[in-house]
């Protein structure tokens, strides 16, 4: 039996916007929504790329006079702080926002208002950076703002404002759609999915949010009291009144180290989904890869200090995160030999987002056993804010991040749009990105083992240095290139590619059972699940009926084994979350100027916020208002 | 293995049967509150930590010279204020899970009320801290944890303010019992982070 | 390692850690060697596992790999038994490099007595006060931008910060260290190769944190004893259009021991001719560059706290030269 039409025109009633312009700001169609998040991350992501050009082409020569100290100063602060803020973490809550509900065929996420809330807010976050940086109010401390430099005294103007606003902007989003994600997974799993079912992807969007949960608050209560510092005289960071500039430092890392694996345990999430899909059987080594990844999320926590073992901490405690940060080393050794034996005994099929993974593990693994060379104190002594700790962190990043989620983008593309990627020109991409990237990030090692240190706008002639920065640059340039060829094959298939049909990998999960591109409601039933592999276990789809389809319900279900609860009412669209984010950006970005903004600033958001809960029922008939109604 | 059309679905079961809301740990907007109360908490934490840390790291001493501990006498008043006001709070909660339109309706207005007297004693707080924001690190971070912890009892209050003001105009259905239950939850999360603030901002400073 | 030293030989240099010319930096350079040869094999490991893994999905390419969907059998029973195995060879590998790591953190801070010289060093957004401990009168001789370090001796480093945090850095000498306001860090350095080393700030400091680095010297005892007292002394009493010219514009700034100019928001200029570059490394210690800089800071390092002073060209020529005889 398929869903009948007239069941699918009635849930598409119920479920659509509204039209034109008014169905934009209001919709809470998770999917809608995820778009947005991605489409706003690529564009930082070239905009922020070619920041990075502009500082490879200055960098290629010594005593090059291309740019000035600060116009390079804000390139590389503008270029980290989009890439870590504005471009990988909201990339990887897109795709969470986008995918949690289909594989868990349910029909919008737990919060659908929260979800538009978090969007539009990053939005706001975003606009206060790059538009701060048209009117030439451009952070120019780098993606981490240790005070002293970014204190009262050092940091006159708003520059360093603008950056401390940004972030709390950008981690209030996050920590939304943190919550939001956690509490669908654990609350809206189809019926049967118990955790033992949950796919690893759902794993690793579960930990990748209860991290941020736990750290986030952490940058917020930082880069508020660099704000009380500047703002109000407070001293935090003032050694002359008592204060700790390494108070900062320890804050920001409690965020800093466990936010690069809240970017990276998503990754991991795509790959084992991709390499799944391809290798064409179930993951070897399900239960490995689901403790490593709460393992990693566990020690995570623990390893902060190793971004300060130069600022001279005492001795004792050094041994302890050394081994702390090389046992992440265990885990994320046994996540790539599973994914490897699963690739070997499997019938792998290398279509383009495996190609993605195989870059992937040539690369992060190269990252990998660099991190684990800087969590040596003693090493790192040498290494650390030199250009090895660059290539550390761009291996990671790029090769540990953006190749997975590049992967990802050509993966479930087909799912999104209904189209085909072209496979030659995402073979020509992938050459283009991996090889340019790898070559241009390679001899930075080199460079910083040479002495080359970080945030230098330019170095003297006769270090030797020159030519590999030549090099890094001509690589830089090939992935850029090649980042492009990618952008344009997406662009192109979009109206141009093959129609995909509902599963065109022939994949396990639950996202893949509806037809592409998903209709606002997403399946027409609730499924039941009694494996991890539903869609290859049988040729139908088990489903339950009984979810309203005249109204937006949702079903809830226990966290441990997934045993329906309850329907839950799923909200409409609505224009609260564009205003509370409105109201919110306000008050940020007051705040700036006057503490008083935050009072004055308080009202509008308890305004919107009270519009948003208002509960819309009819007047009271009963208790003591009777007689007026 | 490329499925053109979406897949055959065989229907199994019959989901109408279930209710239509629920309540406590059921209730998914029970575990969206847990998340927000995770986070403040963690971040109550942390501000704490950054108070053990400046103790240790910097000071001379604690509170530094010149400065004197904060006066207890309206910390106490507060305090008492605050453990008392659970006793009505966990009343509503109770009332709220019976599903008692009346009882949550006194309730509410009774606990907006008791949140506003409770602002009395705070404000008095806030001027006998015998310390300023600006005058030294231990003055910064003495305020910082009061300023969190007042932040959380006025949104509070507003909060219960908001949803007294909607339950005695409107007809009360599942979805507002549970509702006022997560609020209820809330204040007491409010209640027990105080206990370690207070405790720190009142003791360490005589203590250490 | 030897070999680990062949084949990065290629990339000795006045600051390269590849290059090691004193105890410390040896001790991570050795390290380093260790780690490189346990990740490299790691490395090779995996991409062999990789290679081996795509082989056989090139070798399956005539079944249709579409066909069938699930294939799981007895290879998981198999390969489960191998999991213990790739746990523990990832710990044994790990217990190499923690206990390297150890040992080399032991052989940094060896250090048993207290070091014969101390050495303060105080960074300056962008520059560099150096001053050494004089035994004989108690007080502190200083110098800027300039570090003399005595062959085969352990010297004390004690690393302030006067206003931003900064990070003291001789890659060829010793690990970084960072200069924290508010805190007092200590490095032990022994170097051993004479020669010429250059250092460089490491941590970012704002607009000229590219341009704050300084000269290290390292040279035999006896050398760096004259050096010490060549800069203990005075310069001689100042007379003349220039000296004139310095002291009513720049002595509020900077010292000249000898000469009445006791300013200390700029580098001690007693001795700054004898100096091997200028400005933090900038530039290199000519006459030229001398009137230079003093005409153009800003130009020069742009953002540096210098100001251009407006002197008459007569007077800013004979200040240069009055400077240029401070040797
Ligand atoms: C996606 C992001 C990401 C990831 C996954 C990692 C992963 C790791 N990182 Fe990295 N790191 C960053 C992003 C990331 N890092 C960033 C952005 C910075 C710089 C911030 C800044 O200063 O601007 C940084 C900086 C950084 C530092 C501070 C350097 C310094 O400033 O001096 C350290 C030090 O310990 C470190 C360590 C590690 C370690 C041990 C891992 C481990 O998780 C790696 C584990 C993986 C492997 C080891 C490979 C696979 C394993 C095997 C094949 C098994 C066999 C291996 C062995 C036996 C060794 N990282
Ligand atoms: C995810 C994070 C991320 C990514 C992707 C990148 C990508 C790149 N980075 Fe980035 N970088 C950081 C995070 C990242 N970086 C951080 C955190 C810092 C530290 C900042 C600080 O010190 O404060 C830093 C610092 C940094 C420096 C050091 C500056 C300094 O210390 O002085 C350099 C110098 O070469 C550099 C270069 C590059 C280059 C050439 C690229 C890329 O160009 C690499 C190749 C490109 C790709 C793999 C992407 C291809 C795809 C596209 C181009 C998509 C196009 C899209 C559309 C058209 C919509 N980066
Ligand atoms: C407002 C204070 C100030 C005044 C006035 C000033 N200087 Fe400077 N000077 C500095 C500072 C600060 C530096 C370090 C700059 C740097 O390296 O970024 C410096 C550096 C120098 C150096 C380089 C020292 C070295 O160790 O490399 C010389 C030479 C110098 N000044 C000469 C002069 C002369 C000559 C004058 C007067 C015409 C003068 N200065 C006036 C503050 C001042
Ligand atoms: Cu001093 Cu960088
Ligand atoms: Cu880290």
């Amino acid at each position: 039996m398929i869903p009948d039409l007239d069941r699918r025109d009635r849930l598409s009633l119920t479920w659509r916007d509204p039209p034109g312009w008014w169905g934009f700001l209001t919709t809470v169609d998770h999917k809608r929504i995820a778009a947005r998040y991605i489409v706003t991350a690529l564009l930082l992501l070239f905009l922020a790329g070619l920041l990075a050009l502009d500082m490879r082409w200055q960098l290629s020569w010594a005593e090059n006079d291309r740019m000035g100290p600060q116009l390079y100063n804000e390139s590389f602060s503008l270029h980290g702080s989009t890439m870590l803020f504005l471009v990988s973490v909201p990339a990887m809550e897109a795709m969470a926002l986008w995918l949690v509900p289909l594989m868990l065929g349910q029909r919008n996420m737990a919060f659908p208002r929260l979800g538009a809330f978090s969007y539009w807010l990053y939005l706001g976050g975003v606009l206060t950076l790059w538009v701060a940086h048209a009117l030439d109010v451009t952070p120019d401390l780098g993606w981490f703002e240790y005070p002293p430099l970014s204190g009262p005294n050092y940091a006159p103007g708003h520059r360093a404002d603008i950056w401390a606003q940004m972030i709390t902007f950008t981690e209030v989003a996050a920590l939304c759609a943190s919550v939001n994600v956690a509490a669908t997974i654990l609350k809206m799993r189809p019926p049967g999915m118990t955790l033992a079912r949950m796919p690893v992807f759902l794993w690793a969007m579960l930990v990748a949010s209860l991290m941020t949960i736990l750290s986030m608050p952490a940058i917020m209560l930082v880069t508020s009291m660099l704000i009380a510092d500047r703002l109000v005289s407070t001293h935090f960071f003032a050694p002359a009144a008592n204060g700790d500039v390494l108070l900062f430092q320890h804050l920001f890392w409690f965020f800093g180290h466990p936010e690069v694996y809240i970017i990276f345990i998503p990754a991991t999430g795509f790959v084992s989904s991709i390499v799944e899909t391809f290798a064409r059987r179930r993951l070897f080594g399900h239960h490995v890869l689901v403790l490593a990844i709460l393992a990693i999320g566990c020690l995570a926590f623990g390893l902060w200090v190793h971004h300060m073992f130069a600022v001279g901490l005492p001795r004792l405690g050094n041994d302890f995160y050394t081994a702390a940060s090389m046992a992440i080393a265990v885990p994320a050794g046994l996540q790539i030999f599973c994914w490897i034996a699963t690739m070997a005994t499997g019938r792998t099929w290398l279509a383009t987002p495996m190609l993605w993974v195989l870059g992937f593990v040539a690369t992060f693994v190269l990252g990998g056993l660099s991190g684990v060379m800087t969590a040596s104190a003693a090493l790192d002594l040498q290494l650390t804010d030199s250009y090895f700790v660059v290539a550390h962190f761009h291996y990671v990043l790029v090769g540990g991040a953006m190749f997975p989620l590049f992967g990802a983008f050509c993966y479930w593309y087909p799912k999104a749009t209904g189209r085909m990627m072209s496979e030659r020109w995402g073979r020509v991409a992938f050459a283009l990105i991996v090889g340019g990237f790898n070559l241009g990030f390679a001899p930075m090692h080199l460079l910083g083992l040479m002495g080359m240190p970080r945030r230098v706008y330019t170095y003297p002639a006769g270090m030797g240095w020159e030519g590999l920065n030549q090099i890094a640059t001509l690589g830089s340039a090939i992935a850029v290139a090649g980042g492009l060829v990618f952008v344009a094959n997406a662009l192109l298939s979009y109206w141009r590619g093959a129609p995909a049909g509902a599963d065109p990998w022939g994949a396990s999960t639950l996202e893949w059972a509806g037809e592409s591109p998903s209709p606002p409601w997403n399946l027409a039933y609730t499924p039941v699940v009694d494996s991890l592999t539903p869609l290859w276990d049988s040729p139908v789809l088990r489903v339950m009926d009984g979810v309203a389809i005249e109204r937006r319900e949702v079903i809830v279900t226990s966290v441990v084994d997934a045993a329906p609860l309850y329907r839950q009412k799923s909200a409409a669209p609505s224009i609260w979350p564009v205003v509370a984010a409105l109201a919110v950006t306000a008050m940020f970005l007051g705040s700036i100027f006057t503490p008083w903004a935050i009072a004055a600033g308080a009202l509008p958001i308890a305004a919107a916020l009270t519009g948003w809960f208002w509960p819309q029922r009819g007047r009271a008939t009963t208790g003591p208002l009777r007689v007026r109604s | 293995m490329s499925v053109v059309a979406p897949r055959d679905v065989q229907v199994v079961g019959d989901l109408s049967g279930l209710p239509a809301s629920a309540s406590g740990v059921r209730h998914l907007v029970w575990w969206g509150n847990i998340g927000f109360m995770l986070i403040e908490g963690t971040g109550f934490a942390l501000a704490a930590a950054a108070y053990l840390y400046l103790m240790t790291q910097q000071a001379p001493a604690w509170p530094p010279p010149g400065a004197r501990p904060p006066d207890l006498s309206w910390g106490l008043v507060f305090t008492l204020g605050l453990l008392l006001s659970e006793l009505p709070n966990l009343w509503v909660r109770r009332r709220a899970l019976a599903k008692d339109a009346r009882g949550v309706r006194v309730g509410v207005a009774a606990m907006a009320v008791l949140g506003l007297l409770l602002l009395i004693p705070r404000g008095y707080e806030l001027a006998h801290l015998n310390t300023r924001w600006d005058s030294d690190a231990y003055g910064s971070v003495v305020w910082m944890l009061m300023v969190l912890h007042t932040s959380h009892v006025v949104t509070d209050w507003g909060d219960t303010a908001v949803q007294a003001a909607w339950l005695f105009t409107h007809e009360i259905g599942d979805d507002q019992f549970a509702d006022v239950e997560d609020n209820a939850n809330y204040w007491t999360f409010v209640v027990l982070t105080w206990l370690p603030i207070g405790a720190i901002v009142y003791g360490l400073a005589r203590l250490w | 390692m030897p070999t680990a030293g062949l084949l990065l030989a290629g990339c000795a240099g006045p600051q390269s850690a590849l290059d090691p010319g004193g105890d410390q930096a040896h001790a991570l350079f050795s390290l380093f060697g260790l780690m490189l040869w346990v990740s490299g094999a790691i490395y090779a490991v995996v991409l062999a596992g990789l290679g081996w893994a795509l082989w056989r999905a090139w070798r399956r390419r005539g079944t249709d790999a579409r066909r069938d969907a699930t294939l799981v059998g007895g290879v998981d029973a198999r390969l489960d038994r191998t999991l213990p195995v790739v746990a523990g060879a990832i710990v044994l590998g790990l217990t190499v490099l923690i206990t390297g790591s150890f040992f080399a953190d032991r052989a940094l801070f060896a250090t048993r007595a207290a070091p014969a010289l101390e050495v303060r060093v105080t960074g300056h957004q962008w520059w560099w006060r150096v001053q050494y401990r004089d035994r004989v009168s108690d007080g502190w001789i200083e110098t800027a931008n300039e570090l003399h370090l005595p062959q085969g001796v352990t010297v004390r480093l004690v690393l302030n910060s006067a206003d931003v945090i900064h990070s003291f850095w001789v890659p060829n000498v010793a690990g970084k260290l960072d200069m924290v306001p508010g805190r007092t860090n200590r490095l032990d350095v022994t170097a051993r190769r004479p020669g010429w080393y250059r250092g460089q700030c490491a941590e970012f400091c704002g607009t000229q944190h590219a341009h704050m680095a300084f000269a290290v010297k390292v040279e035999p005892p006896a050398a760096f004893r004259a050096w010490l007292a060549a800069q203990a002394a005075p310069a001689a009493p100042a007379e003349g259009r220039g000296a004139a010219a310095f002291q009513a514009t720049c002595a509020a700034c900077h010292a000249i021991r000898g000469a009445g100019a006791a300013g200390r928001a700029g580098p001690d200029l007693t001795h700054v001719a004898a100096r091997r570059t200028l400005a933090a490394g900038a530039l290199t210690m000519t006459r030229g560059n001398l009137q230079g800089w003093i005409a153009q800071p800003k130009a020069i390092k742009p953002g540096t706290s210098m100001p251009a002073i407006p002197l008459t060209p007569a007077d800013a020529d004979a200040v240069a030269t009055y400077l240029a005889t401070l040797r």
